[in-house]
């Protein structure tokens, strides 16, 4: 799995936590399908093992992914009914960053609303 | 045997000067076996002394070295037939053919593996009858490499590996690190200024200053324990607002950045404002420290007024 990682910003667990969740939300991973073992992932990415075991630990927390006993880690089942408090941990920041650039760049919340109602409907289109 | 000790490295009060300048000072600290311990610090802070007593190069003359339960300047050869040992310095001889390297590791490493030696080859693109004055800087550095892994060290200490390479060579070396620490027990002494490697590889770092351990955390808990806080005042100021508990300011004029160690410091990062210097300042962010922010501020040029550089008097002033 190629995973992007680059220092001096975010924690290197958070980078891999996120990029796969993203892939795994934008169905990219479906359910079933199996993650790179820790060890694999490690080598490939020039991760501590640690690191990679603590971003699968996150996911599997989060309800993305579930670890199989001996055969390894896989895309959950019941993967997008994460806990409405979780749900909102995760988008809050993403809204902040989008809230207050759309201030700054003048658009009104109702051309906000009516921008993402816009996109929502183009990447449904897409599907 | 001594194979259940929970540290494959234990330094204790080390000293060393060269002519009345002091290399070391007071360094103690252990590497849990199993770890990936990356050791950071500016050139001549004393990383290559302090490893040089490791490898039994360098004989403690005040305080005591252990590594793999023994000590590394007593019957040295035992020991070092469970190490593998790479540093930045092209110290092969260049006359040598690869395969004739091979034949010399093989005798003295009891626990050489040619299997793994030719894997090595295979994946780094060595051809055995090369000789290692027509490789380049890069070719060399993965032999000194499979020299230093082929036998499967019980530790394998690396001294800035890196250090003027092309960027494949490094990802081989770091790719070898990995490889190492994911086999059970064994471990990694890793001491590079690329700070960057440090923080995709290792899970403990110690950072040594002007001889000097300063600190030595679990690379998991660095973020968690200093938050870096960026504050902004009306009026312009040369210095960052005196918080204590803080360090390692940086900014300019009207907005400074500090770092705050959340185990030491009186007051949270939490208030969104504070006086200092008659001036009153706003907390306009926060975030968790990364890794080259808190080397940047631990390492920081005092003034010349303040006196001392010991851990906990890190508070600027």
């Amino acid at each position: 799995m190629l995973i992007q990682i680059q220092s001096g910003s975010q924690p290197i667990y958070q980078q891999i936590v996120e990029q796969i969740r993203f892939r795994i939300l934008s169905a990219q991973l479906k359910a079933g399908d199996e993650l790179p073992t820790i060890r694999g992932l490690a080598e490939t990415l020039k991760v501590n093992p640690n690191t990679i075991a603590r971003a699968y630990r996150e996911l599997e927390h989060e309800g993305l992914v579930e670890k199989r006993r001996t055969t390894g880690t896989f895309v959950a089942e019941t993967s997008g009914t994460l806990s409405r408090t979780r749900r909102r941990q995760i988008l809050t920041p993403e809204i902040d960053k989008l809230v207050v650039l759309a201030g700054h760049l003048g658009a009104d919340p109702a051309e906000l609303d009516e921008l993402i109602a816009s996109r929502q409907q183009a990447l449904q289109r897409k599907e | 045997m001594t194979s259940t000790d929970d540290f494959a490295v234990r330094v204790q009060s080390l000293s060393r000067s060269f002519r009345g300048t002091h290399a070391l000072i007071d360094v103690s600290l252990q590497i849990p076996r199993g770890s990936v311990f990356g050791l950071v610090g500016l050139n001549g802070a004393g990383k290559t002394t302090l490893i040089q007593h490791l490898i039994g190069s360098m004989k403690a003359l005040h305080g005591t070295v252990n590594v793999l339960g023994q000590d590394p300047t007593i019957r040295p050869e035992k020991l070092l037939a469970r190490i593998g040992y790479m540093t930045e310095e092209d110290s092969l001889p260049k006359w040598m053919r690869i395969r004739d390297l091979i034949s010399f590791c093989r005798t003295v490493y009891p626990t050489w593996s040619d299997s793994y030696a030719t894997q090595l080859c295979d994946m780094f693109g060595l051809s055995t009858t090369a000789k290692l004055k027509s490789l380049s800087k890069g070719g060399r550095a993965r032999v000194a490499l499979l020299a230093a892994i082929a036998h499967r060290p019980e530790l394998l200490i690396l001294d800035e590996p890196s250090s003027g390479l092309d960027p494949i060579a490094r990802a081989d070396i770091l790719e070898a690190i990995i490889r190492t620490v994911a086999d059970e027990g064994r471990t990694v002494l890793f001491s590079s200024h690329l700070l960057e490697e440090i923080d995709r590889v290792c899970d403990h770092i110690a950072l040594l200053h002007d001889g000097v351990l300063l600190e030595s955390i679990p690379a998991a808990t660095l973020p968690e324990r200093y938050t870096e806080c960026f504050y902004r005042t009306e009026t312009a100021s040369s210095r960052p607002p005196e918080i204590p508990g803080s360090f390692g300011g940086a900014g300019d004029t009207s907005e400074w950045s500090v770092l705050i160690d959340v185990e030491n410091a009186s007051s949270r990062p939490t208030v969104p404002s504070i006086e200092s210097d008659g001036a009153r300042w706003e907390l306009v962010n926060q975030q968790p420290a990364t890794v080259h922010r808190w080397f940047a501020g631990r390492v920081q040029r005092k003034p010349a007024t303040t006196s001392s550089t010991s851990a906990e008097g890190m508070q600027h002033v």
